[in-house]
């Protein structure tokens, strides 16, 4: 790692001002993946702004079915949060499968979702549940967020605060990890919101999280594991490495909605 | 057995510093001006280096000094040597290509060490490594054994035409082809063994001194035998003389081969020191674990297994292509060949075996030892070989091991090995009845119902360990002798050291060990402190590998007691004016038999030293070593079951049971035994359904250099072991004891693979067998299934 400097913001105002201050600094809500990238010397921000300590970005509330889930909330809260689990209980599992405990302990919601990683867990959830994504200046569709690996519709310096959807009539989330770092080869995250059936897939597209339209029109006709049994994904869209080829891939998002469906029952 | 004697199962003494973090392994190690160093390495996996320019790096914040590989030839230090000659067939010596511990010329691998980097802190070195300027003139590279024999390949050694460092072979190859011609049925496979990365827990690290005022060096470092790393740079590097040479090998996390090694930066750091004046200590990270520590396996063989009318096994005929890396490492020649070769009988009465090897250099990390070297791969070749033959025949796997097994010891095998004892079929029963292996057709069916495919798999393995004897390694190649010592220290108090020269990383000796002593004098586990690891300490060793300090270590420690025995007991009758016959030790005492004449151990101990009334003519002191050299390797040998459901929607595995019934002759703590057990089948678990170093075939770049992509074991991968030991004493050591340190990284790939591929319909599966790998497999045109 280069040498940085470590400011611990205590608001969205502090840190917005830290960051503004320093060109080529860095938020930094968990840091598990900036962090080792630092260690490989892959990244080397002057200046890392920690958001893990802003008290109005940590924790779940629920009112009525409107949930909100600060950003800088760790996995393992999410995980354990007895009203999340009330009401939407898929994401409580999602991020109960994130890593370790080491990395749900340090882990936000808000720095994976800001990462984008195309393996990430999240992701998939906050699109199929058509979460609202609140920054420190506006407020951006989830369909509007994702924009590609590593690549979101977020500003420089722009930070999210909080992730808020309304909890699903039923939603299900399904993940096969992959076997050295467990992240997800394939997860699938199927919602059923009122404008309809909505699912999400991570991991396995070659443009990050994507929606399969031919899934949710299957399953807004009827809510079973049966209708996506037999929808299949293009390889041509899916990524291919050691671990999984494109048509594993593939046959992994069908299988993986499957159980999603059935994890929702 | 007492409370803590043999065969006690005590909680390991050295657990509390571990487990509470006041263990001390090099890293720990501070030293007055210490420095930190940090080696440039090559990013490529072959090429020429055109020129360093080291002038920039050299100015940066806190640099001492920037050296490389010409400065170090110019000071006449040598080339890394692999201690083991093999001849190939036609007589002529193994082909060693220069391996230079900062490379001069060439880089063969990526991760070679080109430079080595001085500065006040790590941080500092690291950013100046950066600064180094290397020009490289990029040259084809290759990574595959069967690419690099090909014409037209790329030539990585001038000392090695076509990259083929030896051509050798065993056995009698005209009376196997004549069983192959005569046989009833054939078996034909090909088998391949993945290529592993070692991943102890502690990375590599060292510190060397060098006192400028004494001419003398120190270098802490993590070694399996610090005393052959000694005598290796004193001998072959030219570092210094042996009595200028200090070894401390301190705490040791983890080894599996991997630290048995002379590696570049023990001796750059060492010349470093000399050079720049200040110590200077280097430790491993990650990466450079994944990029340097020696790889295991990489083996690609053809096997062709031959049976006569009755099912039983006529002859074996192998081709092996062993992938050996970009250099040979120390034993690297021995690995694929006399402990691996000489193997290939396996539990079974086979008249007529036949064994090529060729070995190959590539442009990968140097290929070594790693936990069970060369019987893993003999183990996996013949189990799953005997699998397919069971299934070809059509009868069970059970019947056609039965059929072949040897059953009366001593059994000499067409392939140098002479098995002293072992009850193959005791190990087998055990296996099945704890497996429940009758119930495993109604078992299948539950599983099929719930849409799972279920598999049952066995493996019989069989391993030679504690290898030795030193004058029979001797004619076979090896530089070293393969004893080991012990003394044995009586403080005039009583309390007992035990200098050793095996070394412990892991293995539990400061707890083994001292059972012994306590089993044998009657004392307290407490009162007895193990040495080792430290050349100033202990007067020469061998180390621990290959499951060898039990069966040998522990030997030469029985003969040092049996020295200090007699002696107390001399003193003893002298004192008690007894005759020495009539004493006996017993709970701490020494006794004249048959009367209440009683001496406690610490007062004989004192006796020793004040000398004021001893036998006429005796030395003071009570303290005696041993060297003890073994007349055969111990055949450890066991059986293994692994029984798994595999999704097929998915190809994931999972490890219903593992049944491991293992002959380890005589245990000194169960407790120790199970655990080492249990760590090997998580390594053997991770070959078979995990692991593999995966290199890009153009580039030579590793693909799987982090835990992000190399998949280790986790506690959630493993089922629950069911362990039984069937132990038939070796009869070639005084404690009957075989060793059990790799039995299960041996036993456990086949057995699973068996398993694996008995749920899915296939004998076409490769290691490891990824979810992507099984998924694929079913998608193609399965294979019939197996006979039951």
């Amino acid at each position: 790692m280069y040498a940085t400097s470590y400011h611990r913001a205590s608001s969205v105002g502090e840190a917005v001002n830290l960051r503004a201050s320093h060109d080529e600094g860095r938020y930094v809500s968990g840091g598990m993946t900036l962090i080792a990238t630092m260690k490989q010397r892959l990244a080397a921000p002057s200046d890392l702004i920690d958001l893990r300590h802003i008290a109005d970005m940590k924790g779940v509330s629920v009112e009525g079915r409107s949930v909100r889930i600060g950003a800088a909330t760790p996995h393992a809260d999410v995980a354990a949060s007895a009203a999340l689990r009330a009401v939407c209980p898929a994401i409580c599992q999602l991020a109960g499968m994130i890593g370790d405990p080491h990395v749900r302990n340090m882990g936000t919601i808000g720095g994976s979702v800001a990462n984008n990683d195309p393996a990430a867990d999240y992701p998939s959830a906050v699109l199929a549940l058509n979460a609202t994504v609140v920054t420190d200046r506006r407020e951006i569709a989830a369909d509007d967020f994702f924009l590609g690996m590593f690549d979101t519709a977020l500003e420089e310096a722009e930070m999210i605060t909080a992730i808020r959807f309304e909890a699903p009539e039923k939603a299900g989330y399904a993940k096969f990890p992959n076997p050295a770092s467990r992240y997800a080869i394939t997860g699938v995250f199927v919602a059923k919101t009122a404008d309809g059936a909505r699912v999400a897939v991570t991991g396995a597209g070659s443009s990050g999280v994507f929606r399969v339209a031919e899934m949710e029109a299957a399953l807004s006709a009827a809510w079973s594991p049966e209708s996506v049994a037999g929808v299949s994904v293009d390889p041509a869209m899916l990524m291919s490495d050691l671990h999984a080829t494109a048509e594993y891939r593939a046959n992994l998002v069908r299988v993986m909605a499957k159980r999603a469906v059935l994890a929702s029952l | 057995m007492g409370m803590e004697g043999i065969g006690a199962r005590v909680a390991r003494k050295e657990d509390k510093r571990f487990l509470t973090g006041k263990g001390r392994y090099t890293d720990d190690m501070v030293v007055p001006g210490m420095k930190f160093a940090y080696f440039v390495r090559s990013p490529h996996a072959h090429a020429r280096i055109t020129g360093i320019d080291a002038e920039a790096a050299k100015a940066m914040p806190g640099v001492i000094d920037v050296l490389d590989g010409r400065q170090l030839q110019a000071d006449g230090i040598g080339n890394l040597i692999c201690g083991w000659m093999i001849h190939s067939k036609d007589g002529s010596p193994m082909k060693m290509g220069a391996w230079r511990p900062l490379a001069v010329d060439t880089v063969r691998y990526v991760g070679d060490a080109v430079a080595i980097v001085v500065a006040d802190s790590a941080a500092e070195a690291r950013d100046a490594a950066e600064a180094v300027i290397v020009d490289y003139d990029e040259l084809p590279a290759v990574t595959t054994s069967i690419a690099a024999l090909q014409d037209g390949a790329p030539q990585i050694h001038p000392e090695a035409p076509g990259n083929l460092i030896f051509d050798w072979q065993i056995g009698d190859g005209a009376a196997t082809d004549a069983a192959i011609a005569a046989a009833a049925h054939v078996t034909e496979i090909e088998i391949h063994n993945n290529r592993l990365s070692p991943n102890p827990m502690e990375p590599r690290a060292t510190l060397g001194i060098y006192d400028s005022a004494e001419d003398h060096f120190t270098c802490y470092t993590t070694s399996q035998n610090p005393h052959v790393a000694r005598l290796v740079m004193s001998a072959f590097y030219n570092v210094a003389p042996e009595n200028k040479l200090r070894v401390i090998a301190p705490d040791v996390g983890g080894g599996f081969g991997s630290k048995i090694y002379i590696y570049p930066e023990e001796i750059v750091c060492l010349w470093a020191s000399k050079k720049t004046g200040v110590p200077v200590k280097w430790t491993s990270d990650r990466t450079e674990a994944f990029l340097t520590d020696a790889h295991g396996r990489d083996h690609v063989s053809k096997v062709k297994m031959a049976f006569d009318k009755d099912h039983r096994i006529i002859g074996l005929k192998v081709d092996t292509i062993a992938n050996l890396g970009a250099y040979m490492s120390l034993f690297s020649s021995a690995v694929p060949t006399y402990l691996y070769a000489t193997l290939l009988s396996g539990q079974y009465a086979i008249p007529a075996i036949h064994a090529n090897v060729r070995t190959v250099y590539t442009n990968t990390v140097p290929v070594d030892a790693y936990r069970g070297a060369g019987r893993p791969e003999a183990t996996y070749l013949l189990e799953r070989t005997m699998e397919t033959a069971a299934r070809e025949l059509g009868i069970s796997p059970a019947e056609l091991r039965r059929k072949n097994f040897i059953r009366s010891f001593p059994y000499q095998t067409p392939v140098i090995m002479n098995y002293d004892a072992g009850d193959y079929e005791a190990s087998l029963s055990a296996a099945m009845q704890a497996a429940d292996w009758d119930g495993f057709p109604a078992r299948r069916a539950q599983s099929e119902a719930r849409g799972k495919k279920r598999g049952i798999g066995m493996s019989c393995y069989i391993e030679a360990c504690g290898i030795a004897p030193s004058q029979a390694v001797g004619s076979l190649g090896a530089g070293v002798g393969l004893w080991e010592s012990a003394e044995v220290r009586v403080n005039a108090v009583g309390t007992i050291e035990v200098l050793t020269g095996s070394h412990s990383h892991g293995q539990g000796h400061e707890t083994t060990f001292a059972q012994l002593v306590a089993d044998r004098l009657g004392v307290p586990i407490s009162s007895v402190n193990i040495v080792h690891g430290d050349t100033d300490k202990v007067q020469m060793g061998m180390g621990t590998y290959g499951s060898r300090s039990g069966a040998v270590g522990m030997s030469a420690i029985v003969k040092a007691l049996d020295k200090v025995e007699m002696k107390a007991k001399k003193i003893a009758a002298h004192l008690m004016e007894a005759d020495e016959s009539d004493i006996v030790i017993e709970n701490g005492e020494l006794k004249v038999a048959g009367t209440d004449k009683v001496l406690p151990w610490f007062q004989v101990a004192l006796a020793a030293y004040t000398a004021h009334n001893l036998p006429a003519g005796m030395e003071p002191g009570l303290k005696e070593s041993a060297f003890y050299d073994p007349s055969n390797f111990t055949f450890p040998a066991g059986c293994y079951i692994a029984e798994v459901e595999v999704d097929p929607e998915t190809g994931k595995t999972e490890i219903i049971q593992f049944v491991a019934a293992d002959d380890f002759g005589n245990i000194i703590n169960p407790l120790i035994v199970e655990g080492q057990v249990h760590g090997g089948l998580a390594q053997g678990i991770g070959q078979a359904l995990l692991e593999e170093v995966r290199y890009d075939e153009a580039t030579g770049q590793i693909l799987t250099a982090s835990y992000m992509d190399y998949a280790m074991p986790r506690a959630d991968d493993l089922p629950s072991f069911t362990l039984s030991h069937q132990n038939t004493p070796c009869p070639g050591n005084p404690l009957g004891i075989k060793g059990c340190g790799e039995a299960g990284a041996i036993g456990s790939p086949p057995a699973l693979m068996n398993a694996i591929t008995d749920a899915i319909g296939t004998n076409d599966l490769t290691m490891p067998a990824t979810p992507l790998k099984v998924w694929s497999a079913l998608q193609g045109a399965a294979m019939p299934m197996a006979a039951e």
